[in-house]
């Protein structure tokens, strides 16, 4: 089934519509500068009605909901609450009007309590004190099922709790429409479940829920309807009963994607070696970590946010001292970036921002590997540098107007490909990556990973460091896990599936 | 002993006034390093007021005028998003500038009726408490705290990021003139070129040695205003050239802002904040 048949069996084509929605877009149109980031996007939800927002990175869910939440002014189209246009155009009317916003990471004051967090969304007295205003809240979060200690500081919370007082703040005020953006991004399986319970009992009082995600399972488990964005437009809607995970792909994507690669068995060499590896960090240091990684081999590690992993990934890339014994290829391990690399040692790091320069431009991103090769007497030779660029580009397929183009200005997709390519065109033996497709879209993530995979039938090893299970379950042939920094594992991918991975995560044990 | 005490407490009054008026703004985000100029134009329109009408209405002015300035800094800092350090330094400059040009015709004269020094080295310290109690038990004190650490979740539910750092500007200026006004109506009392003599810098400096806390501005205060009288005291009575007492409060400082590294200021501290961004 094609794309244009998808569309024949949406929602609106069929001429179905609420006869009383709670809440009511009528083409919505958002441009920033050339872009438009919102296309004439009409959508509707019902009381007591889950509707998710699915669509890949960039396609303007966000974008959607900041209009929503009073963040943005809309070019064109208006909004109805309960059939009566409104004009929000701040958080606070928003507030007023009853539509709340869990964001898509918390945006909590780390040195503030629970309760003063909490605070700034209730109708404060102008004078008040903290006993008071912890037992007014202890109130009003009476028989609720999420319970927080309100005098805890943020700071020390994990990240699911921080979710958690996201979600009781925006209820403080009984919202009418609650907007969940990517709300399980930070959550372990079983906090997400725990979500989604209080979802369907928000639900059942009445709420309408809109549920944005880029995860095809989660939409399927929580939407009552599914209306998908793609490239700042509506392509189609669907009632979940009518919905399956290929036409949803078919609407997001535009195209069916190709089944997940086969990754071919390891080889007997053994590229890298780690005893008793131990990390100190701030909090519990990274302990116990010991495994071998043979030629064309994969080991995920999986993790809650903060277990420890960016440390053990920075400790191997010889960003942070570590104590015990580390062996590459049979030979001590340097403890410096620039002779790793030299002997064959690549690194996506955490964070893209720390993977480039951004006001670089591309091509001297690509150069910050070899630019000494580039300055035979001391000045870069940027003929030759661009020239580079250029063939790397085409590549690896980095969609950039030019290589003097700053990084600032590419998509995250892109500036992962600049990464990417300047740490893997020499061909290391040993990669280590750690979210390398975070926040990037389905056919990037795609192309990542065929990248990757080239690597490893090229008898490369990888450690893959990944919060998202499923990427590390299609990719490695073995598994661990970091516990409170603690090592878990690793077991065989034939033994682990995501249960079993989410218990070594929040449990510790195998 | 006891002079020392109470000529430490006379000193350390401006420095604590003016430092609670920086102290404001910095919780609320915006770094203020206008001080010496606010404090040296509010000391000027504070004497002339005070010259001409009535010290307790030059109190007023100089406060009135330091609100003015701090507000004048918020265009700049708030509203255009500019750097807020160089926006604070070409205050401080703008400040002293045009004191000394307007403040010509008043050099030499003095006041013939000064304020008590002791009275508002007293309001000095119940505004010290105030503050404290302002930052920790009002919704203003949660919002200027939640517009320090973290503007863009302040302003997700719904506090005026804008409104409160003008707010805090204004009040902290009020508090910047009020030290200006306690130098030349009370503790000098006349008006010189330069009479704030750096004491606004060393405010910023007592900021983070206090760590951001009005109760230990307090202290912090009397120990700089301790130095001061000791810098006096002690010279020509000990074999120590006088220039060696004079940088003393300045080493002091140096001191401070190297060691207070670990201090923990407001997390967004000298960042503008920008909804779109």
């Amino acid at each position: 089934m094609g794309v244009r048949e998808a569309l024949a069996r949406t929602w609106y084509s069929q001429g179905r519509a609420l006869a009383r929605p709670m809440l009511k877009l009528e083409n919505i149109t958002k441009r920033f500068g050339p872009v438009v980031a919102n296309r004439r996007i009409t959508l509707e939800v019902a009381p007591g009605e889950v509707l998710a927002l699915l669509g890949e990175n960039g396609a303007g869910k966000t974008t959607l909901v900041s209009i929503l939440y009073g963040l943005y002014a809309p070019d064109e189209g208006r909004i109805l609450l309960q059939g009566k246009e409104v004009r929000i155009h701040s958080p606070k009317e928003a507030q007023r009007l009853g539509i709340a916003l869990v964001p898509q990471h918390p945006e909590l004051i780390e040195a503030h309590t629970v309760a003063e967090n909490l605070a700034l969304g209730l109708d404060l007295p102008p004078v008040f004190s903290r006993r008071a205003l912890v037992r007014r809240l202890a109130k009003l979060l009476e028989g609720h099922p999420l319970g927080v200690d309100l005098e805890a500081p943020v700071a020390r919370l994990s990240a699911g709790e921080k979710q958690r007082v996201e979600l009781l703040r925006a209820l403080l005020n009984r919202p009418k429409v609650l907007i969940l953006d990517e709300p399980t991004s930070v959550l372990t399986p079983k906090e997400a479940e725990a979500l989604f319970q209080e979802i369907r009992r928000l639900k059942g009082l009445g709420l309408s829920v809109i549920f944005i995600s880029h995860k095809l399972d989660e939409v399927l488990a929580i939407a009552d309807r599914i209306a998908v964005l793609r490239a700042g437009e509506k392509v189609g809607e669907v009632l979940r009963q009518e919905a399956d995970k290929d036409l949803l792909v078919r609407l997001m994507v535009g195209r069916s994607l190709a089944p997940p690669p086969k990754v071919p068995p390891p080889r007997a060499e053994v590229v890298l070696e780690v005893e008793d590896l131990l990390v100190p960090r701030h909090g519990f240091p990274v302990q116990g970590v010991s495994f071998a990684l043979r030629a064309g081999e994969v080991l995920g590690i999986a993790g809650v946010a903060g277990s420890g992993q960016a440390e053990l990934l920075q400790a191997l890339a010889g960003l942070r001292p570590f104590q015990g014994r580390v062996r590459f290829l049979g030979e001590a391990w340097p403890q410096d970036p620039a002779r790793l690399f030299a002997l064959g040692v690549a690194h996506i790091p955490e964070e893209r921002s720390m993977g480039v320069v951004e006001g670089m431009s591309v091509a001297e991103n690509l150069a910050l590997r070899t630019y000494r090769r580039l300055a035979p007497r001391g000045l870069l030779d940027y003929r030759i540098m661009e020239k580079e660029a250029e063939a790397l580009i085409g590549r690896y397929g980095i969609r950039t107007p030019s290589p003097r183009t700053p990084v600032r200005f590419l998509s995250g997709g892109n500036v992962q490909k600049v990464i990417l390519a300047r740490e893997l065109r020499g061909g290391p033996r040993l990669l280590l990556a750690m979210h390398p497709t975070y926040g990037v879209d389905v056919g990037a993530a795609e192309e990542v990973y065929e990248r990757i995979l080239d690597l490893v039938r090229g008898g490369s090893a990888v450690l893959l460091v990944s919060e998202d299970l499923d990427e590390i379950l299609s990719l490695s042939h073995r598994v661990a896990a970091l516990y409170h920094g603690r090592f878990v594992g690793p077991i065989s991918r034939e033994e682990a599936d995501r249960e079993r991975l989410g218990r070594m995560m929040t449990e510790g044990r195998v | 002993m006891e002079e020392a005490l109470l000529r430490a407490v006379l000193f350390g009054t401006p420095l604590l006034l003016a430092g609670l008026g920086a102290l404001l703004s910095e919780r609320g985000g915006v770094v203020n390093l206008g001080v010496e100029g606010m404090m040296a134009l509010s000391a000027l329109v504070a004497f002339a007021v005070g010259l001409q009408v009535h010290p307790a209405l030059g109190v007023l002015a100089g406060m009135g005028v330091g609100s003015l300035l701090g507000l004048f800094l918020g265009v700049f800092a708030v509203s255009l998003r500019a750097n807020q350090f160089v926006a604070g330094l070409a205050l401080a400059a703008l400040g002293l500038g045009a004191s000394g040009l307007l403040g010509k015709r008043y050099e030499g004269t003095p006041l013939p009726n000064p304020l008590p020094e002791g009275m508002l080295a007293m309001l000095a310290l119940i505004l010290a408490l105030g503050l404290h109690l302002l930052l920790s038990r009002t919704r203003f004190g949660l919002y200027l705290r939640s517009v320090g650490e973290n503007p863009k979740a302040a302003d997700l539910f719904g506090v005026s990021v804008d409104g409160v750092r003008y707010l805090a500007l204004a009040l902290g200026g009020g508090m910047i003139g009020l030290a200006g006004a306690y130098l030349s109506l009370a503790y000098r009392p006349s008006w010189t070129d330069g009479m704030t003599a750096g004491l606004g810098w060393v405010a910023i400096a007592l900021v983070i040695l206090a760590a951001w806390q009005p109760l230990r501005a307090i202290f912090g205060a009397y120990l700089f205003g301790l130095l001061f009288f000791l810098q006096f005291r002690l010279q020509g009575s000990v074999p120590i050239p006088s220039e060696a007492f004079a940088a003393m409060p300045y080493l002091l400082v140096i001191l401070v802002l190297a060691l207070s590294g670990r201090a923990r200021a407001p997390k967004a501290l000298g960042q503008p904040f920008d909804r779109g961004r």
